[in-house]
């Protein structure tokens, strides 16, 4: 009974990822005036048939900005935490495979990696960079920098999980059959921390959203006039009062209902990790 | 009458003498009530002659005296402590006739010997007084003569224009008290001090001022100034009730206010603020070659600000509450300000026009320089500034318009400042300026091309183009003359110069807005720092309806 009810929540979160996909690849059609055009006599204006959400504090149009964000944001928000994944699962899960020194060495590094004044190496990444970069530019070096610096606390749970696998009885007889080296690793230790690392993934897509809305304070996140879900969450500095302009919270709904969807199709044994 | 007769109407009398008394004794005394507002960072010092910092100024403001004083509404310099003063011919000498029969909070006596003590503090090298950095004309030392008790010379090295104005800053301290900075001269004290939480002044009980009516001032018992950085916790504390004041609002504030109470909200019009942005023109800086050129064009740059349409950043990003600037000098400073220039107005043809004079074609809507390259430059702006990111992005659509791609990149404000201060790393800059004082020589370390904050091309060993030499001798005669029509005549053609050549471009003023609480009588906003309390020493707080709010 249990199984099917899971099983019709999995097929609502999926008909809601599919939907919320295929509307923001959509944009073009359903919001033609684009995500830039400045309605500058409509500025901060309520929803109307123009503006289904109104426009924000510069007259754009708030629905354009929201799909087009969103086709930003669900591409390259998990395209970040896949990469950051990975590279846990390199450090992390192959230092808690070897063990000994590897997993003492894997885990001072990335508590070394941890402490670091991000902040600090981030202006100076910033300041590497150039300041003419186009917008698109901007979104792909944003996530790839998420992603780059994103992997060290899934490491961490990573390399525990895997030197917990290390030990663990079928491991020992998978090596007393004689299987041992990447084939081990790949054959018996990788799909076994599947769960963790499936988890990792869906917790880092929110995460990196809003590192990204955060980043712009350094001249690194998605910029002007390209919108993500990063950049509509910061109109909501500054909101006293929902109940006036209610339509605002809509790409903060969104992004609960997206990231709660995701989470739903992921497996029982997945979300349970 | 009988004797029980007597005494009853004895008794009766008594009583009416002594409700009388109770009764005039109270209007006498009545109670000015506490005035509360924010400080939104802690005071700095408590020394007059060491202020730098808006907390220290405002404590400064409510509790120093000085010779003679700016209105705020009227712009015009009224006598204070001193009941006259002359400055010389030559502009290197003024003379101050003191008022007598003043004495500092602690009751120790008010003569020229305090006023001759305070400068020569003031200009001690050691103390490194800002305030004193606008006394120094030249090389040598300023003296004082104390030719009376209450008459006193104070001579400088070389001529100062505007001199009697930067008395307005300068706090008198006692000679003699053992109180030092503790004893004052202002409307008010400082009585208690809790670091990180507020300061509380009390009604300076020696203060010389008497109303029309003979009453003394100031009104107010006391002032409660709570230290708070957090202007969303500072807008709900005001309208709770618990703050009288909000001296400086945003535009989006007031606009809430002002929905919600429209009463309590005031926009006192232009203020001397303004926000611009400007082109790299540093011959070392890191940037092409070929967008220097388009930078070092007076034609250019003419042509960018014509493309600004500075109605709409006025209307749409301040709520209406700004008016497009029209140049180094705000419309609100009235004397000094070149009533001869308008602000530029939107014509993006007019744009196209001079930038095809100068060799640049649109070809498939994006506009390339004469040899071929697309016109493209980045403008850094601090991040965390909702005006100035809206500024930043409606520039770039406007000037989308004709052909130029605009990148607008938003930098924390150190890097910013390194960028362009230091590195020069940058192509194009958009900030603000905070103007306090009304004087030009308050913007020569903008206007000299020596100067450090010549922010489009600093610390030249001479001037790099006619133009730019052309201002540094105008803004030195200005400043050599004690001539206030001189000075106006060299300043005028400073701003004229300035619209020409754009080397800024300037792009609003912003409103003064404020919010004061109904409770406060007596308050009236102006432009000028500090907006609503400048006459703090005639504001009374109505505690009930304080309590009925």
């Amino acid at each position: 009974m249990q199984h099917e009810r899971m099983s019709a929540a999995r097929k609502l979160a999926c008909v809601v990822v599919v939907a919320v996909c295929a509307v923001s690849l959509a944009a073009n059609w359903l919001a033609p005036s684009g995500y830039a055009k400045q309605f500058r006599e409509a500025a901060s204006a309520p929803p109307s048939h123009q503006h289904l959400l109104g426009t924000d504090e510069v007259g754009r149009d708030r629905f354009a900005r929201v799909l087009y964000g969103t086709r930003i944001s669900l591409l390259l928000a998990p395209a970040a935490a896949l990469v950051s994944t990975v590279l846990a699962a390199l450090v992390g899960g192959l230092a808690g495979y070897l063990g000994g020194i590897w997993l003492r060495l894997a885990r001072g590094f990335t508590d070394l990696f941890l402490s670091l004044p991000w902040l600090f190496l981030l202006i100076t990444v910033r300041a590497l960079l150039p300041l003419n970069v186009s917008p698109l530019a901007s979104v792909l070096i944003t996530f790839l920098i998420l992603g780059l610096l994103g992997w060290a606390a899934s490491a961490r749970v990573l390399s525990t999980s895997a030197d917990a696998l290390r030990n663990s009885d079928f491991i020992l007889q998978a090596r007393a059959s004689g299987l041992h080296g990447p084939r081990l690793f790949l054959v018996h230790v990788l799909p076994n921390l599947k769960p963790v690392l499936c988890a990792q993934f869906w917790i880092s897509i929110p995460v990196f959203i809003l590192s990204e809305a955060n980043l712009g304070i350094l001249g690194l996140g998605v910029a002007e006039p390209l919108p993500s879900w990063g950049s509509l969450l910061r109109e909501l500095e500054g909101l006293i009062s929902f109940r006036e302009e209610p339509w605002r919270l809509v790409p903060l709904l969104l992004l609960i209902v997206v990231m709660t969807s995701f989470q739903m199709l992921l497996s029982n044994e997945e979300v349970t990790a | 009458m009988n004797t029980t007769g007597r005494r009853a109407l004895l008794r009766f009398l008594v009583c009416f003498v002594l409700v009388s008394l109770a009764l005039t004794g109270a209007a006498f005394s009545q109670s000015g009530g506490e005035l509360r507002f924010c400080l939104r960072s802690e005071p700095k010092t408590f020394d007059p002659l060491l202020v730098d910092d808006d907390s220290s100024l405002a404590i400064r403001y409510l509790t120093g005296g000085v010779l003679v004083r700016a209105n705020r509404k009227t712009q015009d310099l009224e006598p204070e402590l001193a009941e006259s003063w002359k400055v010389s011919k030559d502009g290197k000498e003024i003379t101050f006739k003191l008022r007598r029969g003043i004495t500092f909070s602690d009751s120790s006596p008010f003569s020229s010997e305090d006023v001759a003590f305070t400068m020569q503090r003031l200009m001690d090298p050691a103390l490194h007084s800002s305030t004193g950095d606008a006394f120094r004309s030249g090389s040598g030392a300023v003296s004082t003569k104390i030719i009376a008790p209450d008459l006193i010379a104070i001579i400088f090295p070389a001529p100062l224009a505007g001199l009697d104005r930067l008395f307005d800053q300068v706090a008198i301290m006692s000679a003699h008290s053992p109180k030092k900075e503790a004893a004052v001269l202002g409307p008010f004290l400082v009585a208690e001090y809790k670091a990180g939480s507020s300061v509380l002044l009390r009604r300076n009980p020696n203060y010389w001022k008497k109303d029309s009516q003979g009453r003394r001032l100031p009104y107010l018992d006391s002032i409660r100034l709570d230290i708070q950085s957090n202007r969303e916790v500072e807008m709900l504390r005001f309208k709770r009730g618990e703050l009288d004041l909000i001296n400086v609002l945003d535009s989006d504030y007031f606009d809430r206010l002002a929905a919600s109470s429209p009463g309590l909200a005031h926009d006192a019009g232009a203020s001397l603020d303004s926000d611009f942005m400007w082109f790299n023109q540093v011959a070392s800086a890191p940037i092409p070659e070929y967008k220097r050129a388009w930078f070092r064009s007076a034609n250019f740059r003419r042509a960018i600000s014509q493309a600004i349409n500075r109605e709409d950043l006025s209307r749409v990003v301040f709520n209406g509450h700004a008016q497009p600037a029209v140049g180094p000098v705000s419309p609100a400073n009235k004397f000094w300000f070149n009533s001869r220039l308008k602000a530029e107005p939107y014509r993006p043809e007019a744009a196209l026009k001079r930038l095809q004079a100068d060799g640049f074609r649109m070809q498939n809507r994006a506009l390339f320089d004469k040899v071929g390259n697309a016109v493209e430059f980045s403008i850094v702006t601090n991040a965390g500034s909702k005006p100035r990111e809206r500024m930043a992005v409606m520039v770039q659509e406007d000037l989308g318009k004709i052909g130029i791609k605009v990148n607008v990149v938003t930098l924390d404000f150190p890097s910013l400042i390194e960028r362009i201060s230091q590195k020069f790393n940058y192509e194009a800059a958009m900030l603000g300026f905070r103007n306090v004082d009304l004087d030009p020589n308050g913007q020569m370390n903008i206007w000299l091309s020596s100067a450090e904050n010549h922010a489009w091309n600093p610390q030249q060993k001479s001037p790099e183009t006619a133009w730019e030499a052309e201002i540094d001798r105008l803004m030195r005669a200005q400043a050599s003359t004690a001539d206030p029509k001189k000075r106006k005549e060299s300043f005028d053609r400073v701003q004229e110069i300035a619209a020409e050549q754009t080397p800024f471009i300037y792009l609003v003023n912003q409103n003064a807005l404020s919010a004061v609480s109904s409770a406060v009588e007596g308050a009236n906003p102006g432009i000028l720092s500090p907006q609503t309390f400048w006459n703090a020493e005639r504001l009374t707080v109505n505690a009930s309806t304080r309590a009925s709010r």
